[in-house]
């Protein structure tokens, strides 16, 4: 007996070794690098990953957090390298030259296979066909305007199209006492003053700023935008410095009554009202072209999620971007970082409870969410020049078909 | 078997100091030889870093740097800012350095401006660059004392006026680097002996005759070496710049390091931004092999 036995389990022993030395009896880890845990509050996201783990028995996630800069630089070394992290959380302007190394795997076959309920995500970026990210978290740049400015300006009815904005400006400027309609920043440092302060003014009456995928700067909905802000310019009502001024230095402006309106991240609310509890703001949509009544695009930046096409573990690695993407996981991510959520059923707690947020919701909701720097190659690199060139504009040196005209020709060389 | 003890002897004899050696050339090798030589490669590459497989460019990093008329702007700002930095370094360190050395200035007062003089050294180049930032903002302490006084009629854009960015991001750099002449230069003048002066008094000299032939060429050495170095330095700042003006207004204030940073992390061309660095290298040693000859010299 005892040697019939002994066999088998020698059997059995040495089956469950071979199936421990490949892994098939291990767990999966999964690696996800991103930059929204150290912007969470502490320990957040590492307890959504333990709900995860707890519902999907076998499958592990470690958690790689950096800030913002670093994890760009690590995911753009990864991804040359081939050692890109499982999943990776990204921003719109990274994914064409991620998509060019072949770094990100095609979501479209995962959400295929798995029957994902494509009408439920808010958007799904495509680049060449392949659905390469998912917007996981929003945070929209609606127009912030200073309530009590505004009431001592006499401005009682808050700007909805361009010429009002330039009245309402006008009435809020006194530059004796340092105090203006509008705040832009355009600093070469940071140039996303490019697409948060210029061309939201483009996307929300619901225009484009390209053609057919290519620049098509020279149209007229960015000639317009800029001879708009020259206008503006023009006028004395942009808080002086606008060259060199940073997104950081817009917001201390206007927490400190120096601005009237900015557009700015909802994400600041919270920061605006820490730094300045007394001051009275409201939010209104970015101002549209004359007689527009279509649907307002709403310019965004996104936490982003992708799949590595180097991972070993794609099913896994999808099963955590379906789970981050589901409702209820979505609305607990975007409650704690004060975004909208990526899922079109999600409704984060703070709207109910918040009145400037429950407003920024209803924007939300009536708008449409328009980033068209998101997916363009070299992203930073087209801000910058369009910067240069809007500076240009700005300081006299040329107007703004030729700003459009020599940003639009050097956006052609980086396509 | 004696013959072969001596050779073995003097082999070991031979080994040896580059034994002692070892570890500091090998840590000198992996943090600055393997990282020169890989940017090296890189300016030599087609899309160096983002691919796996990158291929061999020859020198066409090197001819689009150098048919790009931002590189020779930037190349002119650094040269601009680098000379007007190191000149006004020297003449200030030189001037607070006499004042802290002279026996006619009260002593409580020398120690009180001791420290005041040494102030900006101890701050890093991001605070500086937040200082003047703050300082020089249209809205800024600047403009409000120049219009108090009546200097200027309207408030000037410092840092966001291409006639005026470059002369204000050189000003805050002369503000922050003067400290380093000015403590040399005072251990210089202490070292010089009373005797020259003494000798200088009896003959009659007069201050200025004695400050152009005594303390300068005493000084001369000291002078020589530290304004080497400043440059070498001054030619690499990079976050001073970068945080006042992100080398804007309209590429105003680009200098070499800006214009690499940007290269690289605003346009992903790696290949391109190690070839300016291998250019910013070849300059900066230039200027180092200038300093060495001048150091064997002495």
């Amino acid at each position: 007996m005892m040697f019939r036995i002994q066999p088998a389990m020698l059997k059995i022993a040495a089956a469950a070794w071979l199936l421990g030395a490949t892994g098939a009896m291990a767990d999966t880890t999964l690696e996800f690098t991103q930059w929204w845990e150290p912007e969470l509050p502490a320990g957040s996201l590492r307890a959504i990953m333990n709900d995860f783990e707890a519902a999907n028995p076998g499958i592990k996630v470690t958690l790689v957090s950096g800030p913002y800069a670093t994890t760009r630089d690590q995911i753009s070394v990864g991804a040359a390298t081939g050692t890109l992290s499982d999943v990776v959380g990204l921003d719109g302007a990274w994914v064409n030259n991620l998509n060019a190394q072949n770094a990100l795997a095609d979501m479209n076959p995962m959400m295929d296979a798995s029957e994902f309920d494509k009408t439920q995500v808010a958007d799904i970026i495509k680049v060449d066909g392949k659905a390469v990210m998912f917007p996981v978290a929003s945070f929209v740049y609606p127009v912030f305007v200073n309530m009590d400015l505004a009431a001592q300006a006499g401005v009682t009815k808050l700007p909805s199209t361009r010429a009002e904005f330039l009245e309402a400006a006008k009435k809020m400027t006194h530059a004796d006492t340092n105090q203006y309609g509008w705040v832009l920043p355009l600093s070469l440092q940071t140039p996303s003053g490019v697409q948060n302060d210029l061309m939201s003014w483009v996307w929300a009456s619901g225009q484009s700023m390209m053609a057919d995928g290519k620049p098509a700067l020279e149209g007229k909905p960015v000639v317009d935008m800029l001879t708009f802000v020259k206008s503006l310019n023009d006028a004395g009502v942009i808080s002086p410095g606008i060259a060199t001024k940073t997104e950081q230095e817009k917001v201390e402006e206007f927490v400190n009554d120096r601005v009237g309106m900015m557009i700015d991240s909802l994400a600041h609310v919270n920061l605006i009202r820490k730094r300045n509890p007394k001051l009275n703001f409201d939010l209104i949509p970015v101002p549209v072209v004359e007689n527009y009544n279509g649907k307002r695009g709403l310019p965004y930046a996104s936490w982003g999620i992708g799949i590595s096409a180097a991972s070993k573990h794609q099913e896994e690695a999808w099963k955590l971007v379906q789970y981050l993407m589901s409702e209820k996981v979505n609305a607990k991510l975007v409650t704690l970082a004060n975004a909208f959520p990526g899922n079109v059923n999600a409704k984060p707690d703070f709207v109910t409870s918040d009145k400037a947020f429950a407003k920024a919701f209803e924007i939300f909701k009536t708008g449409y969410l328009a980033n068209e720097f998101t997916g363009l190659p070299v992203a930073e690199d087209l801000m910058t020049q369009f910067d240069v060139e809007a500076q240009k504009m700005l300081a006299g040196e040329q107007s703004p078909e030729e700003a459009a005209a020599n940003a639009q020709k050097g956006w052609m060389a980086k396509f | 078997m004696t013959r072969q003890k001596r050779s073995h002897h003097r082999l070991k004899r031979a080994v040896a100091p580059y034994l002692y050696l070892s570890p500091s050339l090998l840590i000198i090798g992996l943090l600055m030889l393997l990282p020169m030589v890989t940017v090296i490669g890189y300016s030599f590459q087609n899309s160096a870093v983002l691919r796996r497989d990158p291929s061999f460019a020859g020198l066409k990093h090197y001819h689009a740097i150098f048919a790009d008329p931002e590189f020779w702007a930037s190349l002119w700002h650094t040269l601009y800012f680098t000379c007007m930095s190191v000149i006004f370094h020297m003449t200030i360190g030189m001037v607070f350095a006499l004042m802290l050395n002279s026996d006619r200035i009260n002593p409580t007062l020398r120690n009180i401006l001791r420290v005041l003089y040494i102030l900006p050294w101890l701050f890093t180049a991001v605070i500086i660059a937040v200082i003047w930032r703050l300082l020089l903002e249209p809205n800024g302490v600047v403009n409000s004392v120049l219009m108090q006084m009546g200097i200027i009629g309207s408030k000037v854009e410092w840092f966001s006026s291409t006639a005026t960015a470059l002369h204000a991001v050189t000003f805050a750099n002369i503000w922050a680097g003067y400290p380093l002449f000015m403590v040399s230069l005072l251990a210089g003048l202490q070292g010089i002996p009373k005797d020259f002066y003494e000798a200088a008094d009896i003959d009659g000299a007069k201050a200025y005759q004695k400050l152009i032939f005594i303390t300068i060429p005493q000084l001369m050495p000291i002078i020589i070496s530290i304004s080497l170095l400043d440059f070498i330095w001054t030619m690499q700042v990079f976050p001073l710049i970068w945080i006042t003006t992100g080398g804007g207004p309209i590429y105003s204030t680009e200098v070499l390091s800006t214009y690499t940073y940007k290269l690289a992390f605003s346009s992903y061309n790696l290949s391109q931004a190690s070839a300016s660095a291998v250019v910013i290298l070849l300059i900066s040693l230039g200027l180092t092999l200038f300093y060495i000859r001048y150091q064997k010299a002495r």
